[in-house]
């Protein structure tokens, strides 16, 4: 359980690059997953994510760049990858015809470190009918069974795409449960990718964010926010919205704004100031304030209300 | 312990362990000699980072809010209580400074909120007094 960078990273990406037809999927992305943290992967439908967790998986093949997972190619070395990871996919795709039962053992037959304890332990705790059939269960069911035989063999790696989307509260309680208890554990490395960033900020070490195929930042998610920088502000005269250093998105009208901008508060701060501005509130951004800044970027009039 | 994380708060979540903490030393909620929770167990409660936990924990024992004792877990320092005056006045600031914000927007001038505040005061004073004949 430390955050302290060891000798190999657990996933190594370096100028990885894939198109579909015309579309460039991911744009040279290049990123490090030490082992022992927790790693949020963030950006909207369509940026990315679910093909950069096919190619950790080695079910996508990188165009240009390397992949490497343990050390390992995992296009070239299937077996002794997908065996340290633990998958739980955007669809869930697991056999609707099975019962819980069937799948429990049907996926142990996979893993030899299958531990059979844990898992009846995760299904009791999960409440999870071992007679009922895949296809009966209801959204929140599946995501818990999906993430049963993803961590039954505790593996080093769990790779969790888009895990709480479409989840009840309940449900989602278990998958952030599931995530802090596997960091807890013997200092195994989770990957997640979500759109919900109040969770990506309760439970992420690291922080990153594809916009468009592209990594926009990777960073700990405390020295992103300390970078960050929000303030409320009052000027003399109406109009034109205030430029400070660093501003990524300004929003308000006629005296009041309200700006986020790439700078620590207090030097942000300090600008306000300087340009005679007055500053009515100061605060570190939520990662969602910071996202939406850095996805739809510049300058708008909000409505008269 | 009852502790009450936000995530959307702009306070890294390490500190707001950490407020929050010592808010409840000084606040004689938690005691010198008190045991604190497991990293792990307060992580699971919290639904938070235990790498967050372990970074607040480290921080308060460095500050002498708590102590480790070698393979029995972390108990609330009896250094007597860690909180100084200086500190306690950064907590109220902090209030002091939303209640501005607020009377800002809402037209008020200081000396508004200042007769607010004292009629507030009066007022819970006299509650207080009612409650316990």
């Amino acid at each position: 359980m430390t955050t302290a960078p060891t000798a190999e990273p657990v996933v190594l990406l370096q100028e990885v690059s894939r198109q579909f037809r015309r579309k460039q999927a991911l744009d040279s992305v290049t990123l490090t997953i030490p082992a022992g943290v927790v790693y949020g992967l963030v950006g909207e439908n369509g940026a990315g994510k679910t093909t950069l967790l096919r190619h950790i998986l080695g079910s996508l093949r990188a165009q240009s760049g390397t992949v490497r997972v343990f050390g390992m190619d995992p296009v070239a070395e299937p077996v002794s990858t997908l065996s340290r990871i633990g998958y739980l996919s955007e669809d869930r795709d697991m056999p609707g015809w099975m019962r819980v039962r069937e799948l429990m053992r049907y996926t142990q037959a996979f893993y030899p470190d299958w531990d059979e304890a844990y898992a009846e332990s995760l299904r009791e705790q999960f409440l999870l009918d071992p007679e009922s059939k895949i296809k009966t269960l209801s959204r929140g069911e599946r995501a818990k069974c999906g993430l049963l035989v993803a961590l039954a063999y505790r593996p080093p790696l769990l790779l969790l795409d888009e895990p709480s989307s479409g989840l009840d509260p309940s449900a989602r309680r278990d998958i952030l449960e599931a995530i802090v208890r596997t960091v807890a554990d013997e200092g195994r490395t989770v990957l997640f990718s979500s759109h919900l960033l109040e969770e990506v900020e309760r439970v992420a070490d690291i922080v990153a964010m594809m916009h468009r195929g592209k990594l926009v930042f990777e960073d700990h998610l405390d020295t992103i926010k300390a970078r960050h920088g929000r303030l409320l502000v009052a000027r003399e005269q109406e109009d034109p919205p205030p430029e400070l250093p660093g501003q990524l998105w300004a929003s308000g009208r006629g005296r009041a704004w309200t700006v986020i901008c790439e700078r620590p508060l207090d030097a942000l701060q300090e600008a306000a100031a300087a340009q005679g501005l007055t500053v009515l509130e100061a605060d570190v951004p939520a990662l969602e304030d910071i996202f939406l800044a850095r996805v739809s970027p510049g300058t708008r009039k909000a409505p008269v209300s | 312990m009852k502790l009450h994380i936000n995530p959307k708060d702009g306070t890294p979540l390490y500190r707001q362990v950490i407020e929050q903490v010592k808010y409840l030393v000084a606040a004689g909620r938690l005691r010198p000699g008190d045991e604190m929770p497991t990293v792990r167990g307060l992580a699971q409660e919290l639904l938070i980072n235990p790498n967050t936990v372990a970074r607040a924990y480290r921080e308060l024992e460095q500050a002498g809010v708590v102590c480790t004792r070698q393979g029995s877990g972390t108990y609330i320092s009896d250094k007597g209580t860690p909180l100084s005056q200086e500190e306690c006045r950064r907590i109220l600031g902090v209030r002091a400074d939303a209640l501005l914000s607020d009377a800002h927007h809402l037209a008020f001038s200081l000396e508004e909120v200042l007769e607010l505040v004292r009629a507030r005061y009066q007022a819970l004073e006299s509650q207080h007094k009612e409650k316990k004949p």
